[in-house]
């Protein structure tokens, strides 16, 4: 037998009896990172390859959504912070080896972007709201830039929501503390899953048929690669260290095995996939709208059960015996 | 830079928990928190079984990964020293910190949110003291000091007893020594 028990009272809040710093705000921030990133890459392929015709939502419509998905990240971002007065503080510094802070800058930078990319396609997407903007005088001269550098701004976009998109994952797998996370495939996994969310909701969005067949395709080669990204995760985590073998455990057996292989791997990528196909072939269209559905709740679902699951994971096995809660009853049955 | 270690021998510690009090006086740490804390590992197939205890806390790596992921600098090296501390000030209470550390020694204790930690009592060190918890150790199992100076007892314990630190595979290269 090993058995390392705790002798001393020890129930630290957020780390007692296993880590549970971060929760559903963060779930959701990477979710919508991912979402957002997605929303600016495609909106940006459409325009750099003269999609207009085919995909219109999406060439001239979809940028918009970016900074409002983007926004409600950040939001709930925020509400985890436990020092929020000092939110600003991300911006009073720049560290190297911290992907946190990357992410803080990549954010800045993303927002400022994304209105170019919303104002290069704005006359053309929301007219009726491009002409309040075209009656003063610097409005119109902006957005008769931002069109005439349409291109341009495109291409300048992508590399931005890759980073983005590729952050997401990086942060979580940067930390070598935590064995589940600890791999250098998650940084992509994220990227293709936040691709597939947005390539979802143009489906779900978008009302032409040649835009919702294009991005259907889209998706279905998405998920494709999003199986083949998870199953290299495992087989990292499954080859790795004795660490990186227990944590394993937790989604093989272990306490998120359910999420994990039925609401994220079964409900979010096998299901959508083979209703995807069944549209493709046209053998069968009256799901269709199923997919798209069951994608976006995927791609939450994935970022929830990493999260948890990585905070699960662990170099240290102490037992405990002690809890608060004994503590105050025994005080409470004290005459 | 100037290394500091701790060294707690196994052999003469009986997990009596002085160190963890002593701590929470000396740093006026919060109830239900704690910045130390005593482990009794038990291993071997009955009857012949071995214990040891072991006082555990922050282990002031060389190479913190606390450090290295906190996105603002808040956590940062006292002084030139492996000594970790952080700076309330620049704490956005991302826990980023937490998540990063493989030994699970950091926690979010102010109630404003910041996070501290075991701060190897820097404010005692730098008058020339021990940290609370080494001073107040009734069997005297715990010693403090620096690695750079040859003539230090901690050097002397560490050339002449076996040794080991905990899980020196995470790469953190962590500065509490346990004499086994």
């Amino acid at each position: 037998m090993s058995e390392e028990l705790l002798v001393t009272a020890r129930e630290n809040a957020l780390i007692d009896p296993s880590l549970h710093i971060w929760t559903w705000e963060v779930a959701m921030y990477l979710f919508m990172g991912g979402l957002t990133a997605g929303i600016m890459f495609f909106a940006a392929l459409m325009t750099v390859r003269n999609k207009e015709h085919v995909a219109p939502f999406a060439a001239t419509r979809l940028a918009l959504l970016a900074p409002i998905a983007l926004s409600i990240g950040m939001t709930t971002l925020f509400l985890d912070l436990e020092h929020k007065l000092f939110v600003y503080r991300f911006y009073t510094a720049f560290q190297i080896t911290s992907p946190m802070s990357w992410g803080a800058w990549i954010l800045i930078v993303v927002y400022p972007f994304s209105v170019l990319q919303i104002l290069s396609t704005f006359r053309s997407g929301y007219s009726s709201l491009a002409s309040h903007v075209d009656k003063l005088t610097p409005g119109r001269l902006l957005l008769d830039w931002c069109e005439r550098n349409r291109t341009a701004i495109a291409y300048a976009v992508i590399p931005f929501a890759v980073a983005l998109g590729i952050y997401t994952g990086i942060l979580l797998s940067a930390f070598g503390a935590r064995p589940f996370w600890n791999s250098g495939v998650l940084g992509l996994l994220f990227l293709v899953s936040g691709m597939s969310t947005a390539a979802a909701l143009v489906v779900l969005v978008a009302r032409q048929k040649s835009e919702k067949e294009l991005f259907t395709g889209l998706d279905l080669a998405l998920i494709f690669a999003e199986i083949a990204l998870v199953a290299l995760s495992l087989i990292s985590l499954a080859s790795g260290s004795g660490q990186h073998i227990d944590a394993l455990q937790i989604i093989m057996g272990g306490s998120y095995t359910i999420e994990f292989w039925v609401l994220f791997v079964g409900i979010g990528l096998l299901i959508p996939a083979l209703l995807e196909i069944l549209e493709i072939s046209g053998i069968s269209k009256s799901l269709a709208m199923l997919a798209p559905v069951l994608v976006l709740i995927g791609g939450y679902a994935l970022r929830h059960v990493v999260l948890d699951a990585g905070q699960e994971s662990t170099w240290t096995h102490y037992e405990t015996q002690y809890s608060s809660e004994l503590l105050e009853r025994l005080h409470e049955e004290r005459p | 830079m100037t290394r500091f270690v701790m060294v707690i021998d196994t052999r003469t510690c009986i997990g009596c928990g002085d160190c963890v009090v002593a701590c929470k006086t000396e740093n006026k740490v919060p109830a239900g928190l704690n910045r130390d804390w005593v482990v009794e590992a038990t291993s071997g197939t009955y009857p012949d079984l071995k214990t040891e205890f072991r006082s555990e806390r922050c282990n002031h790596c060389s190479n913190p990964t606390c450090v290295t992921l906190c996105p603002t600098g808040a956590s940062h090296l006292w002084n030139n020293t492996n000594i970790v501390l952080v700076e309330p000030e620049k704490c956005t209470g991302c826990k980023a910190c937490i998540a990063a550390c493989p030994y699970d020694a950091r926690l979010v204790m102010h109630p404003d949110g910041y996070i501290d930690k075991c701060t190897f009592c820097h404010h005692r060190v730098e008058k020339g003291l021990d940290p609370a918890c080494v001073s107040s150790c009734p069997t005297g199992c715990m010693h403090f000091g620096s690695l750079d100076d040859p003539h230090s007892k901690v050097n002397h314990l560490l050339k002449t007893r076996e040794h080991k630190v905990l899980k020196p595979e995470t790469g953190n290269d962590p500065n509490v020594y346990y004499l086994i």
